[in-house]
């Protein structure tokens, strides 16, 4: 449905001219508005690439008052969170999208996507208010010690019991990102062809049978795509972890002891920073989560766009 | 980029036309969390009085100091004093002046306490922040209060994430009665701390003590009270058991001899004295000796002078924070005619 | 025989854990709203809405520091965002295969992935930092440069779907280009067009991190765009993070009148398409 591309002038040119120049404009403003963004990131952690080099990204010490950083805890941080919260999420998505798309009753669909899809729409500050008194105290006092008290011989359930965590803080991740990997999940399971369920079903195979073994291999490249967007999502988000993580500046075995993550150090620190330093480690920072979440961003939408050139048969 | 960066100027310009106009005096200061509870019932006292209305950001002594470096705020607020590095980068053009003396308390959520207030010593404090003493039913705290029943709960540590002074008064006492601390750890308004949560100003750490059973943190005398959490009575290095009061903050101060040229940056922590409470500090505004502003520099030195009144230090009194010292009242007053603004005397 | 059985079995356990998920997945909604209902409605009285906060400790006060706040710098993010927005979306649908639009939509696509709180560490480098205070103009441009690239996608998508026979009727009756794109395509899929500008906006209102150190938060009410402004998102974490009761009471109440802003913003633009949007007809 492209329109066509004509360019003849017609009675008045200056109109044309003038639509043309402020739609371009207004084009151009994207690109530029990044690159000004990158070169201005770029510009504010200079002091601090100078400094720290690449050794920023492997060393621990975050020492403002001496003027020494280093980001090692927060990439391991970010990297611990955003994975947990996946394995948690994506069975949890690919469960219901599978549901909605394969076996819901039409008149279900509708509410439970719109139902997901508000989820989604939830500011993360309010999560996060959710989380400090609804979720940290009901985890301290029910979960948490349960998982300590039977899978305690694992490094990962061993240590004191605070309640903000990366356990907790991987537990929202997981409830914030579910919607993103459902909803493309859910696209990407009604592109594959009817064709295929219906063949499987005549061959005799059960509901499940048909789901893991017709739908599920073609559309397995979106679902990963998926994922990755996932993922990326969970990289950055920002306040919810902030408020539940337990701003600790160092990587422990023990999921229940406090962590942190590049996104929440920056919240954390930037107002109070003491130091050109440490500014400029944080702007550092702000670069290094950048690059990483435009990494995996288009990674998934590459993989995503594989799937839908490849695809295209009557969606279910 | 040079167009992009002329755009905020420009915008900046336009919204200044779009600026309402009504008189809206405003002086703004950032800094310090230990004496927000104060400043923000006394500025809004005064600006009722007067109309002049100040904004205080609550966002740490390290960041205070900063934005004074900077010239960001019209004053900054610290419980830590100035470094001669931090002087130096503002060629000294500071005076460091204490509006009240404030107690650091060791604040605590414990069920079961009976009423009865825990009892902890330099050593006790120091092994628990170390991370050496981990739980509740240790035998060292169940020696030092006989006949208490504590909770079989890890204890939650909680320190802060944020450049503070409430940080630098609490290691600087930490510093002083344990070696090891001042070895491993040291002072400073940021340090890498052993254990334990990072709470985000007083009011992060109130916010964290009060939500967690079983935790201990240190703040500001003011928010334990205004949150009805308990504080804990502590040994002072007369060997004696004190309650932090106003009378015992008082104390922590009275040992010190002042000259009269003096920068007001002293340190009362583990003052001698049979009553001093062990950690102590005063509170200050962070003031530019030579303004560049004479109308912002004559309203600051206006709202100095009233913060010096008996009235203004009665409601301190209110809220918990102790009142300067007579002798130190008279200097700060002595010293504000001293204020410049442009080099020459304040209107 | 009993293969099948077994198989069938396994199918059927399967399907209903599907079911199980979906149930997992709904709880958290409904206990949020539930805990923000039950904490937060008894507080939304008219003081609420009308008066600035009491100091620190003392009861009463409301938000309407944070209300006016949120409404001016969405507005003023709006008025630079909107047109920039819709204007790009219409630029990548009217000309298509201009490599000014395919950049345009790749780089647009990398910043809705970006995390806001980068956006707003630029913000701060470009205003904060050179102005030397924060502002609430600063807070706008973090949220402006945040709606630009929403707007733009779904701008894009909603004008594609206008079918070509409309343009190419309204051409040969003589339109000039411009008037094409503006009277016609634009007109036929504004309300698209509106829906995608509303979830931007109401996106936007929910962002906390790129103001943190931009428009900084004000305990007053203000609407001096030089100086830092409170917003609801601010109000809510600070609030939350905050050790005082009657803050946390204001903090769900907050966020319960942010997340109805939400949901009443997203329930129109799903009317405004479901309604007239039938052009395939």
């Amino acid at each position: 449905m492209t329109p066509p591309d004509v360019t003849e002038a017609s009675v008045n040119p200056w109109g044309d001219r003038l639509f043309r120049l402020f739609v371009t404009l207004a084009a151009l403003t994207v690109p530029l508005l990044l690159g000004f963004l990158v070169y201005e990131l770029y510009l504010g952690s200079a002091p601090a690439i100078d400094k720290f080099g690449f050794g920023f990204l492997t060393s621990d010490i975050w020492d403002p008052v001496k003027e020494e950083f280093g980001a090692w805890p927060l990439i391991v941080g970010t990297l611990l969170s955003a994975t947990l919260a996946l394995l948690i999420a994506v069975p949890l998505s690919l469960g219901v999208s599978i549901f909605l798309v394969e076996f819901a009753p039409k008149s279900v669909r509708g509410p439970i996507g719109f139902v997901i899809e508000l989820l989604a729409a939830i500011p993360s500050v309010v999560y996060g208010l959710w989380g400090i008194f609804f979720l940290i105290p009901l985890l301290r006092a029910t979960l948490f010690p349960f998982l300590r008290d039977t899978l305690g011989f694992l490094p990962f359930f061993q240590g004191a019991i605070y309640g903000p965590s990366m356990l907790t803080a991987a537990m929202i991740l997981a409830i914030m990102v579910m919607p993103y990997v459902m909803s493309v999940s859910r696209e990407v399971l009604m592109a594959v062809p009817t064709s295929q369920r219906e063949a499987a079903l005549a061959l005799g195979a059960t509901r499940w049978e048909a789901v893991t073994g017709a739908v599920l291999p073609y559309a397995r490249s979106g679902i990963i795509g998926a994922i990755i967007l996932g993922l990326g999502r969970a990289l950055g988000e920002t306040m919810a972890v902030t408020m539940l993580i337990g701003n600790r500046h160092e990587i422990s075995a023990s999921l229940f002891a406090p962590g942190y993550t590049m996104a929440s150090v920056i919240a954390n620190e930037f107002t109070e920073a003491s130091n050109d330093m440490h500014f400029a480690a944080l702007t550092y920072v702000a670069l290094v989560l950048f690059g990483v979440t435009v990494l995996v961003n288009a990674g998934a939408r590459l993989l995503i766009w594989r799937v839908s050139r490849r695809g295209g048969g009557t969606p279910a | 980029m040079p167009g992009l960066r002329a755009l905020p100027t420009l915008l900046a310009l336009l919204s200044l036309a779009a600026a309402p106009v009504a008189g809206q005096q405003i002086l703004t200061g950032a800094g310090a969390t230990f004496p927000y509870p104060l400043y923000s019932n006394w500025f809004a006292t005064y600006g009722k009085q007067t109309g002049v209305r100040i904004n205080y950001q609550s966002i740490g002594s390290g960041g205070g100091i900063r934005q004074f470096i900077k010239g960001t705020v019209d004053f900054g607020a610290s419980d830590a004093s100035m470094k001669d590095e931090q002087i130096a980068q503002v060629n000294g053009n500071v005076e460091q002046l204490p509006t009240v003396i404030g107690s650091v308390v060791m604040t605590y959520s414990l069920k079961g306490m009976g009423g009865r207030r825990l009892r902890l010593d330099a050593t006790t404090i120091a092994d628990i922040y170390l991370g050496r003493i981990t739980s509740w039913q240790d035998p060292r705290l169940k020696a030092l209060n006989p006949g208490v029943t504590f909770p079989k709960l890890d204890i939650v540590v909680v320190g802060r994430s944020d450049g503070s002074g409430t940080t630098f008064v609490f290691t600087d006492y930490l510093a002083k009665v344990s070696p090891e601390w001042a070895r491993r750890v040291g002072r400073g308004t940021a340090v890498r701390w052993p254990v334990g949560l990072g709470g985000k100003g007083n009011e992060g750490v109130t916010a964290q003590v009060k939500l967690l059973e079983g935790s201990i943190g240190y703040v500001e005398m003011g928010y334990a009270l205004a949150n009805r959490l308990s504080f804990a009575e502590l040994k002072n290095q007369a060997g004696n058991w004190v309650i932090p009061t106003l009378a015992t903050a008082q104390a922590a101060a009275a040992s010190i001899e002042w000259a009269p040229d003096t920068d007001f940056r002293v340190s009362i922590t583990n003052a001698p004295g049979a009553n001093a409470y062990p950690i102590s500090s005063f509170t200050w505004l962070l003031i530019y000796r030579n303004s560049t502003k004479p109308e912002t520099a004559a309203k600051l030195r206006d709202f100095l002078r009233w913060m010096l009144t008996p009235a203004a230090q009665a409601q301190a009194e209110r809220l918990h924070y102790a009142p300067l010292p007579p002798v130190v009242a008279k200097l700060v007053a002595a010293r504000l005619p001293v204020l410049r603004a442009n080099g020459r005397p304040i209107p | 025989m009993n293969r099948r059985f077994l198989r069938l079995a396994v199918s059927n356990v399967m399907v209903a854990l599907t079911v199980v998920a979906v149930v997992v997945a709904v709880l958290p909604l409904l206990l949020i709203l539930a805990t923000l209902i039950a904490k937060g409605a008894g507080s939304l009285s008219t003081a609420f809405f009308t008066q600035a906060p009491a100091p620190v400790g003392e009861p009463g006060g409301g938000v309407l520091h944070g209300l006016v706040g949120t409404l001016m710098m969405v507005g003023v993010a709006s008025l630079a965002g909107l047109p920039i927005g819709i204007g790009a979306g219409i630029h990548c649908a009217e000309y298509p295969h201009s490599r000014l639009s395919t950049v345009a939509r790749f780089i647009a696509d990398v910043m809705n992935g970006t995390p806001s709180i980068v956006v707003g560490v630029f913000a701060w480098t470009w205003i904060v930092a050179k102005q030397g205070h924060f502002s609430a103009l600063a807070g706008s441009a973090a949220l402006g440069m945040l709606m630009i690239p929403m707007v733009m996608r779904t701008t894009e998508e909603m004008i594609k779907l206008v079918p070509n026979a409309l343009r190419e009727a309204a051409l040969a009756l003589g339109y000039p280009r411009w008037r094409t794109s503006i009277t016609v395509v634009v007109r036929t899929c504004l309300p698209g067009i509106v829906t995608g500008s509303l979830l931007a906006v109401a996106r936007v209102a929910g962002e906390t991190a790129p103001l943190l150190f931009t428009a900084l938060g004000n305990q007053f009410v203000s609407t001096d765009l030089n100086q830092p402004m409170a917003a609801l998102p601010l109000v809510v974490f600070s609030y939350a993070t905050g050790p005082y009761e009657e803050w946390h009471t204001l903090a769900w109440a907050t966020a319960l009148v942010l997340i109805l802003v939400v949901t009443v913003l997203s329930l129109l633009a799903r009317w405004a398409t479901r309604s007239r949007f039938t052009i395939n007809g």
